[in-house]
């Protein structure tokens, strides 16, 4: 583009452009295509629209029942479904049961389980001194203890044996995989697709094919879990192993090294940091997989917080909720001290690698996420491994005990009914929130009306009314401008997928509340974006809410929205809204700070107001990472939207719980996570190819 | 300027006498409670010592100079001596300590917010190291920025960013992105960007240190040109003195904050202040910096009244050639009266002594 721009001979007489040529086609014909669409609407509204009233089914849908039904009854037969995924399905199915019988479920005969709650407290605290040392094993034993007070701790028990079961199975696959595609450019190539398809679709929409496979159960959620947390360990790891220098790698080969002793002594210890901080992403993906895998019936707290929110028992899901975020913070924080920990753990050996090293640390950490840092401000020595070694044994004691004793004693093995302050918890919150939903309701009232009227309804109508023909041109042809031949490609594929779900109406419902939402996250995002950039005290103020935010599982999202705005699409909008926009706004707020000092100093030396600053400098030239955050916010929004068909979101969010409850209409659920997918690939990859047109400088 | 911009210098007419630049006993004192520490016993410290007391780092102590209207003033120094801090407290990009900086007759250290934009938008300018462009604009509209944000319309500011693209030897790259470019090339459009404005005075932090020396060549004779066109003030910044010598008309040596000497080039390099400058200067080719003042000796009785002279701030290289032909010893005048000879002697001391050294 810019090439031809160069070529073309310069007539100073004709008004030079202001903006860059490209963009200069790219306004007039978005608005073009959109007074198309416009006019369109007004003479075609209501023809054509799609709409397939709830209890209706295509015939694919039944298609697709029939599909479920001959896989059932054909399982005992068929050498696959029961040679195969029949084998898989009952090994986890058992590991689930067999670990469940050890902490959680009682164990025949005994009417406790093996190991009673002191037991397994005590245990997990030592297990959190061992990976992560003494302020997280108080952490843990704080977090565990409080499952029991909020009347949840087989639920919550069970969500952590099925988070880590996949966690472990995660790294068991991730670590070898990652390494390989670091090594292997044809693996990383091979692979690579495959991950970034797994990380577009919503967890939501994966949940349905799986259930028909696996079965409902422990098993679909370990599996569910497992693919939903694999991508981003894999992803670290073969970053981390990358990023070791070349200069590092060729002065170890300098030294002959095989490529063996280069893995082993080199590039492992070296992304070893990095490599933790997989983990922790992977861990912290699989505890939000495994609420949301509640749907295929897994046991643990998921379960409990969507019949809460069902029966619009804000009270109940609070308490669930919060249980979920401290497990959330708790896992966080583990496994955050685990990677510090490593790193100190390993800085000796890196120092003694040399300068380039030590560089590479301090390069890594740069490009992680802040919150996976923040506490080495706070660094202290390591105790010594003697005495670490010594209160690890004295503690493997102290966990044998308190085994033996949870054991012997009834009161020590099922936690107490009188500690038990669930329903009392639960019973307050409910009073709180309506007295609080009371005194706001003003200002909420307010608000939904503003987004309703202003934004969310025009475009729904637009969106709604106008006939599938008319919509299905115009989308493609703003994936063209926007994002040129390869989106208009991707797009086309997507709309036939839509239109073969027989949902397109469903889709246009849910792609105006994504879009709705999308338009307020990014607005929100970039005003704190931007205000975190440009001051470092607003950053330390904002940054550490919005860590706390990002470890927060979607589902809990839904528990204040619906407590606020009652069961509407709205509440689904919000809870969207603040799943988004911690993610847009961290990127946002990242691309303001990689503004070039110097430019920002030369601009200043220019004369330049505050106001002149952000739009012309520093907005300008952040505008990939505006590009890349709008892409984040739009897939974070979607997969919300989704999930808060539970909570009157209606459209394909709604069809895909339904599917999950109701028999009969497993095929349009499916359909409808079929027809999520495609949406969301569209998207982003719309969002994708524009950020790559129109995002470099 | 260009032969179709007749805005007159503002410092140029009338005003003759008063500096376009004068600063007086600035400080630059990087850390916390620095405020307090000038006016004490402690400012006296050297900034070693300065920093184990206070953990105060001292970048500019004590500076005062002045700069005529129309004069290349080069401020020389190693890394580290507070030259580019000096050149940023001269419009506040680093607030100064404490001191004094009036431009044009405009006090810039009590400027409020608003009379100090002004001033950047209108009176200075400056030329970065590393060029600060804008990436996301063509070249055209990177020259024409200082006048988008001071509001000039649309059609004069394109006028002006082409003068200043033809001025800098930019023609045919307007639509070009800086990314598209080479150093030198950018470096010209950090250069028309500064001079798109108009400004007074042109100050310069060590614009050519990052471009290859044969570029950096062109360049500097791309300022001198520049100089003779437009005439501006000019403050530049340089730790290079072979460019400090080429371009200045005076010269500022720093050293940890502190003015060493300031002088002409051939002043700094025929008398030293110290043995830090002279211990500098000596790799100098002194004959092509020291004029026959600095070789001359003074004249016999009866030797003055005829034969061949020159004017003393004749540079020793050009006058070599003049000397050696004639058959005795040279005049050297200042102006009318005579103020010295030199003869073949002189002149081969300042060459010969030269090659010895190199």
């Amino acid at each position: 583009m810019t090439v031809q721009v160069l070529a073309r001979p310069v007539n100073k007489e004709a008004e030079p452009p202001t903006e860059r040529a490209k963009n200069r086609h790219t306004m007039p014909l978005l608005g073009a295509v959109i007074v198309v669409w416009v006019v369109g609407w007004l003479i075609f509204r209501n023809h054509d629209t799609l709409v397939l009233s709830f209890q209706q089914q295509t015939d694919f849908h039944k298609w697709i029942n029939d599909l479920r039904d001959n896989i059932q009854a054909s399982a005992q037969h068929n050498w696959f479904f029961h040679g195969v995924i029949g084998k898989i399905t009952t090994f986890f199915n058992w590991l689930v049961e067999q670990i469940q019988h050890l902490f959680s479920l009682p164990a025949f005969p005994r009417p406790v389980p093996q190991v009673g709650w002191l037991g397994v407290l005590v245990l997990l605290g030592w297990v959190g001194y061992a990976v992560a040392g003494a302020r997280s094993a108080i952490l843990v034993l704080v977090t565990v203890f409080l499952f029991g007070i909020l009347g949840a701790w087989q639920d919550s028990v069970d969500t952590l044996i099925i988070t880590l079961i996949a966690v472990a199975i995660c790294v068991i696959i991730g670590l070898p995989l990652g390494i390989a595609m670091a090594r292997n450019k044809l693996v990383s190539t091979l692979v690579t697709p495959v991950l970034d398809t797994m990380q577009t679709m919503p967890a939501f929409a994966y949940l349905a094919p799986l259930a028909l496979i696996f079965g409902i159960g422990a098993s679909s959620a370990v599996v569910c879990t497992l693919i939903y947390a694999l991508p981003p360990l894999v992803r670290i790891t073969e970053h981390g192993i990358r990023s070791v220098p070349a200069t590092t790698l060729e002065a170890a080969g300098s030294l002959g090294v095989t490529k063996r002793q280069l893995l082993r002594q080199v590039q492992i210890p070296m992304a070893k940091r990095t490599i933790v901080v997989g983990i922790n992403q992977c861990t912290m993906a699989a505890l939000s997989m495994a609420t949301i895998a509640a749907f295929v019936s897994s046991p643990g707290l998921g379960q409990d917080v969507e019949q809460a929110l069902q029966n619009l028992d804000v009270g109940g899901s609070a308490v669930y909720g919060f249980a979920i975020v401290i497990i959330a913070i708790m896992l966080d924080r583990t496994t955050t001290a685990a990677s510090e920990r490593s790193e100190k753990q390993s800085a000796a050996r890196v120092a003694s690698v040399g300068g380039p090293g030590v560089m590479l640390v301090t390069v890594v950490l740069e490009h992680l996420p802040r919150w996976a840092s923040e506490e080495t401000k706070g660094r202290r020595p390591l105790p010594s491994k003697a005495f670490r070694r010594g209160i690890l044994g004295i503690g493997l004691v102290v966990v044998a005990i308190s085994i033996w004793l949870s054991r012997q004693y009834l009161s020590l093995a099922s936690f107490p009914k009188s500690l038990d302050f669930g329903t009392d918890i639960s019973n307050k919150v409910s009073d709180f929130s309506d007295w609080f939903v009371n005194l706001a309701e003003p200002v909420t009232n307010a608000f939904k009306n503003v987004v309703t009227y202003g934004l969310l309804n025009p475009l729904q109508s637009l969106l709604g009314e106008s006939p599938f023909w008319l919509i299905a041109p115009v989308i493609l042809a703003l994936a063209l401008i926007l994002g040129g031949w390869r989106a208009l490609a991707v797009s086309v594929v997507c709309e036939a997928i839509i239109f073969g779900t027989g949902l397109w109406h469903d889709t246009m419902v849910t792609l105006t509340m994504t879009l709705v939402a999308t338009v307020l996250v990014m607005l929100v995002a970039v005003v704190l974006g931007v205000s975190m950039g440009r001051s470092r005290r607003a950053d330390t103020i904002i940054r550490p809410v919005l860590d706390t935010f990002q470890t927060i599982p979607p589902f809990v999202y839904l528990v204040p929205a619906l407590a606020l705005f009652g069961p509407t699409r709205f509440t689904a909008i919000v809870a969207a809204i603040a799943y988004g926009v911690p993610i847009a706004t961290k990127l946002v707020a990242d691309g303001i700070r990689g503004v070039a000092p110097t430019t920002v100093e030369a601009a200043r030396a220019s004369g330049i107001t505050r106001w002149q600053m952000i739009r012309k400098v520093q907005l300008p030239m952040a505008r990939e990472a505006l590009l890349l955050s709008t892409n984040q916010g739009i897939l974070y929004v979607l997969s919300m939207v989704v999930i808060g068909g539970l909570v009157g979101g209606g459209s394909l969010g709604y069809i895909v719980v339904s599917g999950f409850s109701q028999d009969q209409l497993f095929g349009k659920g499916l359909a409808a996570g079929i027809a999520i997918t495609a949406l969301g690939v569209m998207l982003d990859r719309i969002a994708r190819y524009t950020a790559a047109r129109h995002g470099r400088a | 300027m260009t032969a179709d911009t007749t805005t007159p210098t503002p410092v140029a007419s009338g005003t003759t006498g008063e500096p376009a630049l004068k600063v007086d006993s600035l400080w630059k004192i990087f850390g916390n409670r620095s405020d307090k520490i000038i006016g004490t016993s402690d400012a006296d410290l050297s900034r070693k010592d300065l920093q184990e007391k206070t953990g105060c780092v001292l970048a500019v102590k004590d500076v005062s100079f002045e700069v005529a209207p129309g004069e290349v003033f080069v401020v020389m120094g190693l890394s580290g001596s507070g030259k580019s801090t000096l050149v940023r407290c001269l419009t506040r990009l680093i607030e100064p300590t404490s001191g004094s900086v009036v431009l044009n007759g405009e006090e810039v250290t009590s400027a409020n917010e608003g009379q100090l934009r002004e001033l950047r938008r209108k009176q200075v300018a400056m030329v970065f190291q590393h060029f600060g462009l804008l990436p996301h604009r063509q070249v055209i509209e990177n020259i024409a920025f200082g006048l988008e944000v001071r509001g000039d319309d649309r059609t004069s500011r394109r006028r002006r960013a082409q003068e200043m693209v033809d001025l800098v030897g930019l023609s045919g790259y307007e639509r070009s992105y800086p990314d598209q470019l080479s150093g030198g090339m950018q470096q010209r459009v950090g250069l028309a960007r500064a001079l798109a404005a108009d400004p007074a005075i042109l100050m310069f932090d060590e614009p050519f240190s990052a471009l290859d020396p044969l570029i950096r060549r062109d360049m500097q004779n791309e300022v001198i040109r520049l100089h003779k066109e437009v005439g501006k003030t000019m403050v530049f910044i340089t730790h290079d003195l072979a460019e400090a010598l080429k371009l200045g008309d005076r010269i500022l040596i720093m050293r940890d904050g502190e003015v060493v000497q300031v002088g002409r080039p051939d002043e700094v390099v025929g008398a030293p202040a110290d043995d830090y400058v002279k211990d500098f200067v000596s790799d100098v080719p002194k004959s092509h910096v020291l004029t026959l003042k600095w070789v001359m000796r003074p004249a016999r009785p009866g030797e003055s009244d005829s034969g061949p002279a020159l004017q003393c701030d004749t540079i020793v290289r050009d006058a070599a050639r003049d000397v050696l032909a004639a058959n005795g010893p040279v005049r050297v005048l200042d102006g009318d009266k005579v103020v010295g000879m030199v003869d073949d002697q002189d002149i081969l001391r300042v060459v010969v002594a030269e090659e010895g050294t190199s």
